[in-house]
């Protein structure tokens, strides 16, 4: 509380409601309550994008990190290449080349639009948690690389040593060790695939960045709506910090 | 690093100040043949891009063609990005609270394009349950949000020609666009798979009364340069002679 | 040579003729936008070096107002997609360049597209170039710096002969991996309509109907811009810590 009531502390707080309420009087807001509906599901689609590609990238990101960092060469190297090739291409590249370079292949093979999947596949959504999972996948698998390689090795010589095998040594070492050390780490890492959730508004997927978009282009309104999301990421932003910083203290107490 | 930093801003600067003063003319920045398209040696062309330089010619201005993002295009408009649209934009009650548009240069009907053989029909009854494309922030998704959606699943597209990809991709089983510029669409193979179903119901308040070019609210004399040009070249046949080289009857009407 | 290339793979022909440099090949194109894309990426670092120098200065010595308002300039930079920024600034900054100029008298001046996105980028750039260059000043050993002064000299030369050589070979790292984000973050101004590698990319894209050629293309020249770029960066840092034995730590 100290720390708020510094004199230049308050004068900025008070210049900041001055621009908020500012903002609320001079800007258009009228148009919230019709998009309310719409914003909602949006935000849905965005958080459930958000947590099933970190999972699902995050369970990918293991394996290849692991493959990096004790790997036997056939395996390494593949992992190498993902990694390397997710990390140096732009994700809008890759979600382009995943829906539309698949997309194109469709009237070619019209088996697959006979199949069971087509009601699946014709949507854009499942290309979009492919891709960002992928995306997640390759940046991960380059930190679960270094965490891994970063677990002192006589730790798991010793627990060999207690008749361990290799896999609870796995699981019970050496996986919570480099878990605990990436946390951190991946807090910031899931910040940044939020920030690259707008990306697959580009492909037909409408979460709340597309709703923004169309508020925009309905009512002609500039700026209003982007000021609003940008509000609505950083919240986002901060709600996943909080969460990363209790997972980190669970975890700490877990391993002490 | 010093030295990148310098040639940087240098960089920065030069490109900031050093231009001389054109009249920007905005198109859509993607493939809309037979209006407006890149070809590989990096240059647009098209019905309108040649419709843009007889008109600036005819007025006596320079002009700077200038590819935007379409569903940014009327922001970079009002923020001063580009001065006037030229991007097959039709003349609607909606965009006229906030841009000013030039006398009509092109009409054309708008019609629902589908897959074959599905019984589907251009009426909200003829698409119910079916999954319709259209490009954002169009008279096409207007159109589609007051008469199609609940009972239609509407997608919105950047570019029409994504529409139109995932048309052939069968992702989506139709498509609501400009009849002239769905042909070129229908002529290719990817086109095959697909039939125009006709016009749509007219709503004059949606679909507007043609397409003209847009330019800020009270910037009187670019509109009076644009609505010169276009009338100049409608009277010495140069509108005439380059519809010849792209369509088989004229546009202008509609 | 390449010959049974070409045999194994039936449609290559077709996707060399299509990225054949000269039209009707669409490799011109690409590379132009690769180009551009270069060129952007270079002034957008350049920029947010420039600010993030300045911002890391104003972060440790700034007095309490200049501090937090950095901190909120790093955070909602680091916090809000990059896209939605761009669009803010792309329309918004011009906008507002202009009616300052207009209010203090002077005429509305044109921005291009590409001071634009250099702009533009080089905002967010700054961001994280704040924080990596804050972290790599604050690395240098006081002493070091107490030291210079000891000898007399003045804060810019203390600054320009102590502390940046001493911490550059620590922010090398991230400044590196800020120039590998920058060259990928240009792909985000094919969102605003600008041509560069992805755009054009785009554009040839469906154009010919190729997908897979021109997106692997171009990936394939994305990549080549990130190697080549580590490989540097990775003799820079090997040249800046020779004879650096404290800088190891």
């Amino acid at each position: 509380m100290r720390a708020v009531l510094q004199p230049h502390r308050l004068g900025l707080i008070g210049l900041a409601l001055a621009l908020a309420v500012w903002a609320a009087v001079s800007l258009r807001w009228d148009w919230i309550p019709r998009y309310a509906a719409l914003g909602a599901e949006g935000l849905w689609r965005t958080a459930w994008l958000l947590v099933l590609s970190t999972l699902i990238g995050f369970a990918l990101a293991v394996p290849l990190g692991l493959a990096q960092a004790a790997g036997p060469r056939v395996l390494a190297l593949p992992a190498r290449w993902f990694c390397t090739l997710i990390r140096g291409t732009p994700l809008l590249l890759q979600i382009w080349l995943i829906y539309y370079g698949l997309g194109s292949l469709f009237p070619q093979y019209p088996w697959i639009r006979h199949s069971d999947l087509w009601p699946i596949l014709r949507q854009a959504w499942p290309y979009a948690l492919l891709a960002l999972s992928l995306s997640y996948a390759g940046y991960e698998g380059e930190v679960m690389r270094g965490a891994f390689k970063a677990v002192p090795h006589g730790q798991l010589e010793a627990a060999r040593a207690y008749g361990l095998s290799r896999l609870a040594v796995f699981r019970r070492i050496w996986l919570p060790q480099a878990l605990a050390r990436v946390l951190p780490t991946l807090g910031g890492e899931t910040v940044l695939q939020l920030k690259s959730t707008p990306l697959v508004a580009t492909i037909t997927v409408i979460e709340i960045y597309a709703v923004a978009s169309r508020v925009r282009q309905d009512t002609f309104i500039i700026y209003e709506p982007l000021i609003l999301l940008a509000l609505v990421y950083l919240v986002f932003a901060g709600l996943i910090v909080l969460a990363f910083r209790w997972l980190e203290r669970r975890f700490a107490r877990g391993l002490g | 690093m010093k030295k990148i930093l310098v040639t940087a801003s240098a960089l920065a600067l030069m490109a900031g100040s050093a231009m001389a003063d054109p009249l920007r003319v905005g198109i859509a920045a993607e493939p809309y043949p037979p209006f407006s398209s890149p070809d590989s040696s990096g240059q647009w062309v098209g019905w309108e891009i040649d419709i843009i330089h007889a008109v600036c010619a005819a007025a006596e201005v320079d002009c700077e063609i200038t590819p935007t993002a379409w569903d940014g295009i009327i922001p970079a408009l009002v923020s001063g990005r580009i001065d006037v649209i030229m991007a097959s934009m039709t003349i609607t009650a909606d965009r006229l609270q906030t841009i000013d548009f030039s006398n009509p240069y092109y009409n054309t009907p708008v019609v629902v394009v589908a897959q074959k053989d599905m019984g589907m029909a251009a009426t909200p009854e003829g698409l119910a349950g079916h999954v319709l494309g259209v490009q954002v922030s169009t008279i096409f998704q207007d159109y589609a949000q007051h008469y199609f959606e609940g009972e239609t699943e509407i997608r919105t597209y950047q570019t029409q020609d994504e529409a139109n990809q995932d048309l052939a991709s069968g992702r989506i089983d139709a498509t609501l666009a400009d009849s002239l510029a769905m042909d070129p669409f229908l002529a290719s193979d990817a086109g095959s798979c697909c039939v125009s179903l006709g016009p749509v119901a007219m709503d004059e308040a949606i679909l507007g009364r043609g397409i003209g070019a847009g330019v800020r609210k009270g910037d009187t004399a670019t509109l009076e340069a644009i609505n010169r040009g276009i009338a100049a070249i409608l009277e010495n046949g140069t509108y005439d002679e380059i519809t010849s080289r792209y369509f088989a009857t004229s546009i202008y009407g509609g | 040579m390449l010959d049974w290339l070409f045999q194994v793979w039936p449609g290559l022909d077709a996707s060399a003729a299509l990225l054949s440099l000269s039209p009707p090949g669409w490799g011109g194109n690409l590379l132009r936008g690769a180009v551009n894309s270069l060129i952007i990426a270079l002034g957008a670092f350049g920029l947010g070096c420039m600010i993030g120098t300045a911002g890391a200065l104003g972060k440790l010595g700034g007095g309490p107002v200049t501090r937090d308002l950095l901190a909120v300039y790093t955070t909602v930079v680091r916090a809000v997609p990059e896209l939605i920024l761009i669009l803010l600034l792309y329309y918004a900054g011009t906008d507002l360049l202009n009616q300052a100029l207009g209010a203090l008298g002077y005429r509305p001046v044109q921005i291009s597209g590409l001071a634009a996105g250099i702009g533009v980028l080089g905002v967010v750039q700054g961001a994280y170039a704040t924080e990596v260059l804050r972290g790599a000043i604050q690395a240098v050993p006081r002493g070091q710096i107490e030291a210079a002064r000891a000898y007399g000299m003045s804060a810019v030369q203390v600054f320009r002969r102590v502390t940046v050589p001493a911490m550059l070979p620590l922010a090398l790292p991230g400044l590196s991996n800020l120039w590998l984000i920058a060259t990928k973050d240009t792909a985000l101004l094919a969102i605003v309509g600008f041509s560069e590698l992805t755009l054009e990319t785009r554009q040839a894209a469906s154009s010919t109907r190729a997908y897979f050629t021109f997106f692997l293309a171009a990936g394939a020249l994305y990549l080549i811009m990130t190697l080549v770029s580590t490989r540097v960066f990775a003799w820079i840092e090997a040249r800046y810590r020779r004879g650096q034995a404290g800088a190891r730590a």
